[in-house]
């Protein structure tokens, strides 16, 4: 079974790399680094059974509040992860792979709430602290 | 009497970038339009103003993801002409290039993703893509394409590193152009399949009689250099650009407002190069526009999306060309130092003619800049064709005419990211 770890997030605005930096330390499986969620993420997960997507939130909730959804148990919520300027999110690539039947048979999407958007490098403590319990969580299974 | 009604846009779908638009009518008569911009000003040009004039290539590309080749090409040509240096061979070749992938990539985001679903009846692409699986399929691969092309001469396909002022920082081989080859042959394909596809769409009967205004080339379909021209006399050199244009500022919008200084609006972007040029494009682009029922020019702005497939057609043509004709330039770029000069550039984004224009002091840094992008040129036009569209159609619903008028916008493909870059915000209060 294959199984792929897609990052999404902007480097060089604070938070927003928290998705980059689960893909960069998961050490288990194929991992990807996404500088939007474009439709392109489309062809990176092409031909996996499993994709995990780990993208910034902002919902409101506790900076670090780790949200997990599977899409083949729920739709996923509007609203959640932080979207792109550009319009096209994660959602929007999950929605259009799943009108074209290109949806791997597992879809897991972590949302790691934020809270510095800010330009420039580096993770706040409560995002740094749910990254690495993400990174365990897929390391583990 | 009759009775007055608003029709309100507050958030524009499928659009770059904020936008809204504002309808009052009094029976037939409209009181009041505006197509409003309210995303926030970026300030870009006070961002230039002490950076080196090397450094505008990539700070402007900042403006834009989706055309930044565009703002890349503007801002390289400044800066080269006003140093006096003009690229030639393998390096033109490549600016060209990169520049058919920014049109290939974005246009087909456009035909595709945000505008064919205004005449399939859909809400958005995802909708459309389970009734037209293989039609959105062949747009994310030729999006995919264009995104490869940039990636493969720029470095990477967002906001690409690898261009600068003179040329590029390195070239590619042969070898390695060639790989995009067969990709290439299939999107020309796809393209042309395309423009007959999008030619069935159920079209408005809507005309206007436009000042079409884009750049000209004697020797072909000019995307990265050449002289303004429009189909009503203008022919200058793009330095002349503020002799003939002129900008200001409307509340209603944090984009300026462009016209022509005898007062028009004028219109840029795929149909006003279309109506100039289409005698320049090649042989299997001629030969699609022809087979979708084009004329030699094309008046009807939501039959742009024809034009837009032509020219995806073209600039697969046009790469295949650039790449079968391709030398290995001996330098990746050409020495260029403007000194105590005004330096002008253009290039055609694929919303329409980008200009730049950029003092630099006798220090080499940039003590002016002036960007004016197509969507805030389009911006009078927009909101004539809005005006001119309603005139026999106030009989329709609210939602019926507010739908229409959404589509009458998206013809032009607007980037409102782009438009707001500006550098002075004025706030009235009373």
């Amino acid at each position: 079974m294959k199984r792929i770890v897609i990052g999404v997030g902007n480097p060089t605005r604070g938070d927003d790399a928290a998705g980059l930096e689960v893909a960069r330390r998961v050490r288990s499986i194929e991992t990807h680094q996404a500088r939007n969620g474009s439709y392109e993420l489309i062809d990176v997960w092409e031909g996996a059974d499993e994709v995990i997507i780990v993208d910034a939130a902002k919902s409101g909730a506790p900076p670090g509040t780790i949200h997990r959804f599977e899409t083949d148990h729920e739709p996923l919520p509007h609203g959640v992860l932080a979207t792109s300027t550009h319009s096209v999110g994660v959602i929007e690539a999950i929605e259009m792979a799943r009108s074209l039947g290109r949806l791997p048979e597992r879809v897991v999407v972590y949302g790691i709430e934020v809270s510095n958007l800010t330009p420039g490098v580096g993770l706040s403590d409560e995002v740094e602290e749910a990254v690495n319990e993400v990174v365990m969580e897929i390391d583990r299974a | 009497m009759s009775t007055e009604r608003e029709i309100a846009v507050d958030y524009l779908a499928r659009v770059e970038g904020e936008g809204a638009m504002y309808l009052k009518l009094r029976g037939e008569e409209v009181l009041d339009l505006k197509f409003k911009i309210f995303e926030p000003p970026r300030f870009f040009e006070a961002f230039l103003r002490g950076r080196k004039f090397s450094e505008a290539p990539d700070i402007t590309a900042r403006i834009c993801g989706i055309c930044p080749i565009a703002y890349q090409t503007s801002a390289c040509n400044a800066m080269e002409s006003a140093a006096g240096i003009h690229l030639t061979g393998g390096l033109r070749a490549l600016r060209r290039l990169i520049y058919c992938g920014e049109w290939i990539e974005s246009h087909a985001l456009h035909v595709y993703f945000l505008h064919a679903p205004d005449f399939l009846g859909y809400d958005n692409a995802i909708q459309m893509a389970t009734d037209f699986p293989e039609q959105v399929q062949m747009g994310l691969r030729l999006k995919k394409l264009g995104n490869q092309i940039m990636a493969l001469v720029g470095g990477r396909e967002i906001h690409p590193i690898n261009i600068r002022v003179g040329g590029f920082y390195r070239v590619p081989t042969r070898k390695e152009l060639e790989s995009l080859v067969p990709d290439l042959e299939w999107a020309l394909e796809a393209a042309v399949a395309t423009a007959s596809w999008v030619s069935g769409f159920p079209f408005p009967d809507f005309e206007r009689d436009y000042e079409f205004v884009a750049l000209r080339h004697p020797d072909e379909y000019a995307i990265h250099e050449g002289r303004i021209v429009s189909n009503r006399g203008l022919d200058i050199g793009v330095d002349e650009w503020a002799d003939h244009f002129e900008e200001s500022q409307v509340p209603w919008s944090n984009a300026l407002h462009a016209r022509r200084k005898d007062g028009g609006s004028y219109h840029l972007g795929p149909m006003a190069r279309y109506s100039l040029n289409s005698g320049l494009l090649t042989p299997a682009a001629k030969q699609a526009a022809k087979a979708a029922g084009l004329g030699p020019t094309c008046t009807n702005p939501f039959r742009s999306i024809v034009v837009r497939a032509v020219e995806i057609a073209f600039a697969c043509e046009e790469a295949l060309r650039l790449i079968n004709g391709y030398r290995q330039p001996e330098t990746p770029f050409l020495a260029v130092e403007p000194r105590d000069v005004i330096g002008h550039g253009a290039s055609e984004a694929p919303r329409g003619t980008l200009y730049h224009r950029y003092g630099v002091d006798s220090e080499g840094l940039i003590t002016e800049a002036h960007i004016v992008p197509p969507t805030s040129q389009n911006q009078l036009s927009i909101e004539d064709d809005l005006r001119a569209y309603v005139v026999g159609r106030t009989q329709l619903s609210d939602s019926q005419l507010q739908w229409e008028l959404e589509q009458a916008i998206r013809c032009y493909d607007p980037c409102i990211s782009c438009a707001t870059h500006f550098l002075d915000l004025t706030v009235e209060r009373e």
